[in-house]
């Protein structure tokens, strides 16, 4: 299914509520349907469209400008090697050829099990951590070929599954639709807290 | 206190005029210029005279400022800053410099970066000689690039819709077409895809650009990246010959440019009338001249034979045709004689035909409308411009789907609507295009208007809106499946509750209004369409002539047209196409088309402007006045005419309404003259007809035009011939489960006189208990089940 699941449409609409403009979810609904699927389906973006009020073509438009947003399956790792200065001067190109003889693909592609993909990047704002990289946007600072190597045997074994959630979630906590909204009815005694706050008793 | 002698202060103030407050002193290039209070610096510029260079700057579109070709020097006071001069608004005492060294540097520059991916393809490009790019490049570019590395590549030109072609290579992402489909016309199908160097227009995969609107995209791309099939490699610039003048399509009057070359028309462009269509044109009229070079044009005039209707000269066919008007006078009286149509053609010629039906055969039957409007009364109505309707505070519709019908006084409302100075509120039987940006829509099941209003008018909300401010009413015939009393009744219920508004009549077709005004109407004692056929069908018509008319096509009761021309003794027809009813004519008389002749024409405001004769007309054909003209002689009358001026003129004297819009008067200026509400129309006359109620199992019938239709225009138009989208009926969701069927299956929808077969479309536009048909369109005939005396239509529908 690569339009937005029954759980997932709640969801959006709640996302949707906290806007003065429903549009204005595009983006955070993009990557809910990138959490859904691992990388944006063209039923997800019309989806979206009639969710939020805009054409497939505006949120394609959108969804476009954006790097994070994936049009094609991805591995369940991104890899992202940083390429900028520092990364570079501090052994990024070897950390990259290293990358692709590990994997067995070059910058760009994806491994036949499905698990990593490899990427070239620009600065990820860690230079003081040179070589930088990340994988599905959690740094991994001051790599070296060895350490490269230990990550990919712990990601590959399932090691890191409790750190590193596969390819589209952002957050470790799941946005979740406050307690107070989800009955449907605010309680009185309820704490008064901000509607567009997780409400951290309900991440389970 | 202090008392102020009024002789002592006077003459402080004698001097110096008062102080205009939204007068704003700049120079321009050194020199004074006046320039108004928040005026753009381009647009200052320009009104003194200096034209800055400008890509994606359009005068009708917001600003966005991003190509930056407009920059230039301005000095507010603190020394000479880089403006981006489409953006930032005149300020007092601004410097404004266009030419200074740091002006044509960075104009240099920004053209060498644009250029730096353009293919640079201009001797295959089509705007090469019109291209806004060469021209500028040419005047401020830097006549030498250092680009050497490879331009980006795209496959060229795709298809971004069924008409518009797009070329990335050469786009300069203006965003003027994205602008456009967004802001101007409502429909946002194409976007920027990408960032950076790898921005480029696209449309979704498979959902192609089909906006009404699309040509002018074409029209206003200042590179050669958006081309229309009609227009791709037909001609160069230079080759081409234009002159002003205004599309007929619909009632709205566009004003348009006709470019032709070798006596061929080939394009179409939008010409902004301030009053009208603000530049844009529909794509219906943009690209329908194809069907004025097309094969199928009746050539020289035919005469019947049998069965077969034989080529003739225009003396032996006018002769016929005199003939049968001869002897249909000494079989039936000249009562027995009637005109239908008139509204495809000029002011020129339906005050020639209304003329010779009414003086010289003496008949009172004529009549311009084809039982698809509403009376002819409704031009008897206080009347509001398209601009006061588009700035109204309140804007009421009690009409017809004006997206599909007046497509450009749709995009007019809508903006009213968009940029919030004008609120609109909606009666209709079907959700319309204006429906997403009307202020309050009320639906009403065919019959119940009056009620409808009358629910409207009290509530509190409605009348604080209608009380706010000057009200037009936007009044038309939203059903073709019901009679007009309905709505006429609402209309006056309208009226009487707020007097002081005014009537925008929504009458359609092409110079409907015109020749209704210049006196293609029934006189006392006549006949109007619908009692033309019934009389035709009960075999008391002798003659029936059809002035362009196509009743089997366009009068909404199909089984009436079809026994009224059965009926009719004699019939006549004047055309451009053998049409359906003209092919079963006895005489054909070769009618010029649009582009073919001059003339004036009067659009839905009343508002009369020219037409240009900018092509030979085809083969032998003749405009409808010659016709006429030719035609009482052969009767032994003498309308008088040599030259269509010589009838303007007469119609200056003559029409009611008239005067001001004499040939020196349109010829002063571009706009045209608005022609004077008539004083003695006919009144709305209508005879209400009881409501009968709906059986609950019963679908109540709405049946309305689409922007496609089998149109002679449209259908011989080879772009746009296969763009209808078809006969279904169209029934809400739940409606359709109700049925027991599925979109897409076919089912038999009954009514009293015909049982007609049509697919199944869901469309949550349409109200639950009707049944929604798109008239005259490609497939099973809406009209067969149309009773055209009936208060409204109702049939059933039962799966096969
Ligand atoms: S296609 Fe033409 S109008 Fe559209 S962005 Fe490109 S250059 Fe501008
Ligand atoms: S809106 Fe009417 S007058 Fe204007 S271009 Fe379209 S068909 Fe022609
Ligand atoms: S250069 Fe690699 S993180 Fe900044
Ligand atoms: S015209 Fe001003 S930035 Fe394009």
């Amino acid at each position: 299914m690569s339009r937005l699941n029954e759980a997932n449409v709640i969801l959006a609409k709640e996302i949707i509520g906290r806007y003065p403009k429903a549009r204005s979810a595009t983006i955070p609904l993009l990557h809910l349907s990138q959490q859904q699927n691992g990388y944006i389906t063209s039923e997800a973006m019309v989806h979206i469209g009639e969710l939020v009020g805009a054409t497939s073509a505006e949120i394609l438009g959108t969804a476009t400008f954006y790097e994070m947003f994936k049009f094609e399956p991805v591995g369940k790792y991104l890899v992202n090697i940083c390429g900028t200065m520092s990364c570079q001067l501090l052994g990024a190109d070897e950390l990259m050829h290293h990358a692709e003889a590990r994997l067995g693909v070059k910058a760009g592609g994806t491994t036949a099990d499905g698990l990593f993909t490899l990427e070239h990047a620009e600065c990820q704002a860690a230079c003081t951590e040179a070589p930088n990289m990340q994988v599905n946007y959690r740094h991994c600072h001051r790599m070296t070929t060895a350490a490269f190597d230990q990550l990919i045997d712990d990601l590959a074994a399932g090691r890191l599954d409790g750190e590193i959630p596969p390819h589209g979630t952002l957050a470790r906590v799941r946005q979740q639709i406050p307690a107070d909204k989800a009955a449907g009815v605010a309680s009185l005694d309820a704490p008064a807290q901000p509607a567009w706050m997780p409400a951290p008793e309900a991440t389970s | 206190m202090t008392t102020i002698d009024p002789d002592t202060t006077a003459d402080d103030t004698v001097e110096a005029p008062p102080v205009d407050p939204n007068a704003v002193n700049i120079t321009v290039n050194g020199v004074p210029h006046v320039a108004r209070k928040g005026q753009l610096v381009i647009e200052a510029a320009a009104d003194a005279g200096e034209y800055i260079p400008r890509f994606c700057y359009h005068e009708r579109m917001t600003s966005v400022g991003k190509c930056r070709m407009c920059l230039v020097e301005c000095d507010t006071g603190r020394g000479p800053a880089v403006t981006v001069s489409c953006m930032v608004p005149v300020a007092p005492d601004m410097k404004v410099d266009t030419q200074s060294e740091t002006t044509k540097r960075m104009q240099e520059g920004v053209l060498e970066l644009l250029l730096a991916n353009h293919p640079l393809d201009c001797p295959v490009c089509d705007k090469g000689g019109e291209c806004p790019l060469q021209d500028q490049t040419l005047s401020n570019g830097p006549g030498e690039s250092r680009y050497v590395e490879e331009k980006r590549h795209y496959e060229k030109p795709i298809a971004i819709s069924d008409i518009v072609l797009l070329d990335r290579e050469r786009c300069i992402l203006c965003d003027r077409c994205t602008r456009f489909a967004d802001e101007v016309a409502g429909d946002p199908l194409i976007h920027f895809n990408g960032r950076g160097n790898n921005t480029h227009i696209t449309t979704y995969p498979d959902e192609p650009f089909s906006s009404y609107f699309s040509g002018n995209t074409v029209q206003i791309c200042p590179v050669g990246a958006l081309t229309a099939k009609p227009y791709r490699f037909k001609a160069r610039p230079w080759d081409l010959s234009q002159q002003e003048s205004t599309c007929t399509t619909c009632a709205v009057g566009c004003r348009t440019v006709v470019q032709s070359s070798r006596d061929e028309v080939l394009r179409y462009m939008g010409v902004d009338s301030e009053p009208v269509n603000h530049g844009w044109l529909c794509d219906r009229g943009r690209f329908n001249f194809e069907s004025v070079k097309s094969p199928d044009r009746v050539l020289q005039p035919l005469v019947r034979d049998g069965d077969q209707l034989q080529p003739s000269s225009w003396n032996a066919a006018l002769a016929a045709a005199a003939a049968l008007i001869t002897e249909a006078t000494a079989a039936g009286g000249a009562n027995s004689i009637a005109v239908l149509g008139g509204a495809r053609g000029s002011n020129e010629d339906a005050f020639a035909w209304a003329r010779l039906g009414h003086e010289v055969i003496g008949t009172p039957n004529v009549y311009a409308q084809m039982g698809d409007g509403l009376p002819a009364g409704l031009l008897g109505q206080p009347r509001a411009t398209i601009d006061q309707a588009a700035h109204a505070a309140t804007i009421v519709l009690l009409g017809p789907d004006l997206k599909e019908e007046l497509p450009v006084l749709y995009l007019r409302l809508r903006e009213a609507a968009e940029k919030r100075w004008s609120r609109i509120i909606e009666f209709t039987p079907k959700r319309t295009g204006l429906s997403p940006y009307a202020w309050r829509t009320i639906g009403y099941e065919p019959g119940t208007q009056v009620a409808a209003v009358q629910q409207a008018l009290a509530d509190p909300a409605i009348a604080a809106q209608i009380a706010s401010g000057d009200v037009v009413v936007v009044a038309g015939r939203a059903n073709l499946a019901e009679s007009s009393a309905a709505t006429v009744a609402a209309l006056r219920e309208l009226l009487a509750a707020v007097p002081s508004a005014l009537v925008l009549p929504a009458f359609r077709r092409g110079n409907v209004v015109g020749a209704l005004q210049v006196g293609m109407r029934p006189r006392p004692g006549g006949l109007d369409t619908r009692s033309t056929l019934q009389a035709a069908a009960d075999g008391k018509i002798e003659c029936l002539v059809l002035v362009g008319a196509d009743p089997l096509a366009d009068f909404p009761d199909t089984d009436l047209a079809r026994r009224g021309l059965a009926g009719a003794r004699r019939i006549i027809a004047v055309d451009s196409f053998l049409t359906a009813s003209s092919s079963l004519a006895h005489v054909v008389l070769a009618a010029s088309a649009y582009t073919e002749k001059s003339g004036t024409t009067t659009n839905i405001e009343g508002r009369v402007s020219t037409l240009a004769r900018q092509v030979t007309p085809a083969g032998n054909s003749r405009a409808d006045w010659m016709i006429a003209g030719e035609l009482a002689l052969a009767l032994g009358g003498d309308l008088g005419y040599d030259t269509v001026d010589d009838i303007t003129a007469d119609i200056a004297t003559l029409v009611d309404g008239y005067a001001e819009v004499t040939i020196e008067a349109l010829a002063a200026s571009t706009d045209g003259v608005v022609a004077g509400v008539p004083s003695a129309i006919d009144p709305m006359n209508v005879v209400p007809v009881d409501l009968p109620d709906r059986n609950a199992y019963d679908f109540r019938l709405v049946v309305s035009r689409t922007m496609y239709d089998q149109a002679t225009g449209t259908a011989n138009s080879p772009s746009l011939a296969h763009l209808p989208r078809g006969s279904a009926v169209h029934l809400h969701p739940l409606d359709i489960e109700r049925v027991g069927t599925t979109a897409g299956t076919e089912v038999k929808v009954i009514g009293p006189r015909a049982t007609v077969v049509f697919a199944v479309v869901a469309d949550e536009s349409v109200l639950r208990g009707t049944a929604w048909v798109p008239f005259n369109n490609p497939g099973p005939n809406v009209g067969d089940l149309i009773d055209c005396f009936a208060a409204v239509n109702d049939v059933r529908i039962e799966n096969i």
